[in-house]
């Protein structure tokens, strides 16, 4: 008989409070989302009695687009809502905000917000099933899984024993703390590699190598995940200027020429062309900006189904 | 599990296969516009088996897929309903040809149902046939019959039938489990 597994929690606030077993579940699962995604006809009518909400209280495309195309191709009801267009502006509280949609019957909350832990807390007061697509600094998880669904495509399976390692900006980002968290429940060894001013003090308490120098870190790991210098989340200087920037710690051509290995690039978007990446990287046959970009929509869908799966059980 | 019966023994069962293959070709002819679509996970095993003794008795070019309909199920919000997708591989156009859909055991015609549904995401078949291994009679909740049958068993709803293969379970036979 066919094998009954399911997710071990009802929401996905971060990759934090998912199991190994979880995170296997969900890439198993997009596999054949994908399949599904390239067929003529690009839907399933598993979420067809179901209505999701997407609150985007911070700007996103990618994310956003991405979650909405995941949601129609799984016959779900969508509603949008973007607070620079809301009553948040009449200084509605988000407990409100949240509330007063769920009374419209939606069944699932896909939420990006600005202060790390809002979904914990909206968790804990309301009954419909939360997706994080983001919170501050803190977790990103549907990237972070697109982005392991993308290193194994790219590698041909199993993560075990991979290096894999993180350029840029580590504080600033949410991407950088969910990919830590979801390499090591799938067996990868992660560096981090930046400035000294953008990396936390103590994320060698996660279990991640802390490393400065970009040629060595290239010639460390299968799998470079570059991410973007977040100006707009930096309060004071955190480097001198974005030329210095990537003169150091740009991943630039020569820094991959200089290599006589196969390497995968990987980069979350936006981009900053000429700052982290360089144009001719981020366009190199090493780089998988834009398969991490599809994969995006299989991965959301896996999480929004497995998900609405747990609905009827709590 | 209790009260396990073996209803079909490895013999009769490798008989049934020639049978289905036998009344297939004499439906089919040369196969020139058919094509075979096993349902995961059950059907894909039969569909295997009987696409391979028909490549020994002449039918060569007959395209073969796996279908799988978890993503189309309307119980998968329940605890019995399975969750895990398997592949679905479908490499060729469905659209105009005549489609022989195969499972293994045909009991309230749902997943049939469902089959059907996803198929018409590939395209437009000219027809859809239905092969199964075991027709549980009387057992319908749809209007769903089978064109090919091997094995016709008059079942309780809570009992079980269980189509085992040489691959993996070691031996071809069907069981009928108890409640």
């Amino acid at each position: 008989m066919a094998s009954v597994q399911q997710l071990s929690t009802k929401h996905v606030l971060g990759i934090k409070y998912l199991t190994p077993a979880d995170v296997e579940l969900i890439l198993d699962t997009a596999r054949e989302f994908k399949e599904v995604i390239n067929r003529p006809i690009k839907k399933v009518p598993s979420l067809r009695d179901i209505t999701i909400a997407n609150l985007f209280f911070e700007n996103s495309t990618r994310t956003r687009i991405s979650f909405e195309l995941a949601e129609k191709r799984l016959s779900a009801d969508t509603v949008n809502f973007s607070a620079s267009s809301s009553s948040v502006k009449k200084g509605e509280s988000l407990l409100d905000t949240v509330n007063n949609i769920l009374a419209m019957k939606v069944d699932m909350v896909v939420m990006r917000h600005p202060a790390p832990g809002a979904h914990h807390f909206l968790s804990n007061k309301i009954d419909a099933s939360i997706v994080n697509a983001g919170d501050g600094t803190h977790e990103h998880p549907t990237q972070a899984l697109l982005d392991a669904y993308s290193m194994r495509d790219a590698l041909g399976g199993e993560l075990r024993g991979k290096r894999v390692c993180i350029f840029g900006d580590i504080t600033h980002s949410r991407v950088a703390l969910s990919n830590i968290f979801c390499l090591q429940r799938l067996g990868a060894h992660v560096r981090v590699c930046g400035p000294p001013t953008l990396i936390p003090k103590h994320i060698g308490s996660l279990g991640v190598e802390v490393s400065h120098d970009v040629q060595d870190s290239l010639a460390w790991c299968d799998v470079a995940n570059v991410l973007r210098i977040q100006l707009e989340r930096q309060d004071t200087k955190f480097i001198p200027s974005l030329r210095e920037y990537n003169r150091y710690f740009g991943i630039t051509k020569e820094r991959i020429d200089r290599l006589d290995k196969p390497i995968v690039i990987m980069h979350p978007g936006p981009i900053n062309r000429g700052v982290e990446i360089d144009t001719e990287v981020a366009d190199s046959e090493h780089s998988i900006i834009l398969q991490q970009v599809e994969n995006g929509v299989a991965v959301r869908m896996s999480v929004l189904y497995l998900l609405a799966a747990r609905r009827n059980d709590l | 599990m209790t009260d396990a019966r073996t209803i079909h023994d490895s013999h009769r069962f490798a008989l049934t296969i020639e049978r289905l293959c036998r009344h297939l070709i004499e439906e089919h002819g040369d196969f020139a516009n058919s094509c075979l679509i096993g349902i995961q996970l059950g059907g894909v095993q039969l569909a295997e088996r009987l696409h391979r003794r028909l490549r020994e008795l002449g039918v060569t070019d007959l395209p073969f897929g796996k279908l799988d309909i978890t993503f189309y199920r309307d119980d998968f919000r329940t605890k019995q309903g399975p969750l895990k997708a398997y592949p679905t591989e479908i490499e060729f156009l469905v659209e105009d040809r005549r489609v022989i859909l195969v499972d293994d055991v045909l009991f309230s015609g749902r997943t049939v149902l469902s089959a059907m549904t996803a198929l018409n995401h590939y395209g437009r078949p000219s027809a859809v046939e239905l092969l199964v291994m075991v027709d549980r009679r009387f057992r319908r909740t749809l209007p769903i019959q089978a064109n090919y049958r091997g094995l016709l068993v008059d079942t309780l709803t809570d009992e079980y039938v269980d189509v085992q293969w040489q691959e993996t379970h070691g031996t071809d036979q069907i069981l009928l489990l108890g409640s």
